[in-house]
């Protein structure tokens, strides 16, 4: 799984994914975004007014991928610092999911609307508009925080031991995801930088 | 320059002076490092979000990097609290603190 962005004449970015490359991106994202959910969000159709002055949660999420996506402001080591923490939860921690939940959104609408070719094999070319490639840098960096809290990746030198897993190994799977993924971003990166 | 104040207002504009004067401390924001990042996307953010060079930008990511944390920008709490929360939008690991050193 070599997919590679390339920059595309007047910004924005393009690669080649195969069917199966389609699939795991897109269960990925799909997953990312039942993970981020809606929050303590009220619902918006119901009261936009609501909705706008509804103020997030105080305290950290328990789910440790979460708390890597929505880390606290503060240190933590004064009841001062822990109550400036909280209020400022409760004031960005919406906005800041919903800006998550947009940017994998994103990913699943260009992979849907992504015409695909002929047989498992045949690659299709995803074009991304230089918006789109943001929304897509910011997604597939979440995916990364979010696997990377699951393989409990914490140390460079741990990680090491990770990126040389037998394939017997149940983590096997999610390792090779991960890497592809950093592959997949990096390209990413240098056509936004270039 | 008006000329030959009265002796009073001289000494009330000492006071006000040295009231203003006082700084506030500055608020600083941090960036820590995390085996997850790529550094070229750290660079990228500190590019794209703060319009650093990239030579700076490639810097503080190094330091990031190097020393476990680097300073990214400094300014009123307010301020520092709006690029904390960019920071985490963009999925680094950011604080801010009052810079008391």
């Amino acid at each position: 799984m070599a997919g590679h962005f390339e920059l595309l004449p007047g910004g924005g970015a393009a690669v080649a994914l195969d069917e199966v490359e389609v699939s795991i991106l897109r269960s990925l994202a799909v997953q990312l975004l039942e993970l981020i959910g809606p929050g303590d969000e009220p619902d918006a159709d119901a009261d936009p007014l609501a909705a706008l002055f509804a103020e997030g949660p105080s305290e950290p999420p328990s789910d440790p991928a979460l708390r890597r996506l929505f880390p606290d402001a503060y240190g933590d080591d004064t009841e001062e610092l822990r109550a400036a923490a909280a209020d400022f939860r409760r004031f960005t921690e919406n906005d800041l999911r919903a800006r998550k939940r947009e940017d994998a959104l994103a990913v699943v609408r260009a992979l849907d609307g992504l015409a695909g070719g002929e047989g498992p094999e045949a690659a299709a070319v995803l074009k991304l508009t230089p918006d789109e490639s943001r929304a897509w840098l910011g997604a597939l960096n979440d995916l990364r925080l979010t696997i990377a809290t699951r393989l409990d990746i914490t140390e460079d030198e741990e990680s090491e031991r990770l990126y040389r897993l037998p394939d017997s190994d149940p983590r096997k799977p999610m390792v090779m995801a991960y890497l592809w993924l950093g592959a997949l971003q990096e390209s990413l990166v240098e056509t936004l930088m270039s | 320059m008006s000329i030959a104040p009265i002796e009073i207002e001289r000494t009330e504009s000492a006071e006000e002076v040295s009231a203003v004067v006082e700084p506030d401390v500055p608020w600083v924001t941090l960036v820590h490092n995390d085996p997850v990042n790529l550094m070229s996307y750290v660079s990228y953010v500190f590019q794209a979000y703060f319009g650093y060079s990239k030579d700076k930008a490639h810097k503080l990511m190094l330091d990031v990097h190097h020393k476990g944390r680097a300073v990214v920008s400094s300014g009123t709490r307010e301020e520092m609290e709006r690029d904390v929360q960019a920071m985490h939008g963009y999925g680094l690991w950011a604080t801010l603190s009052q810079d008391r050193g």
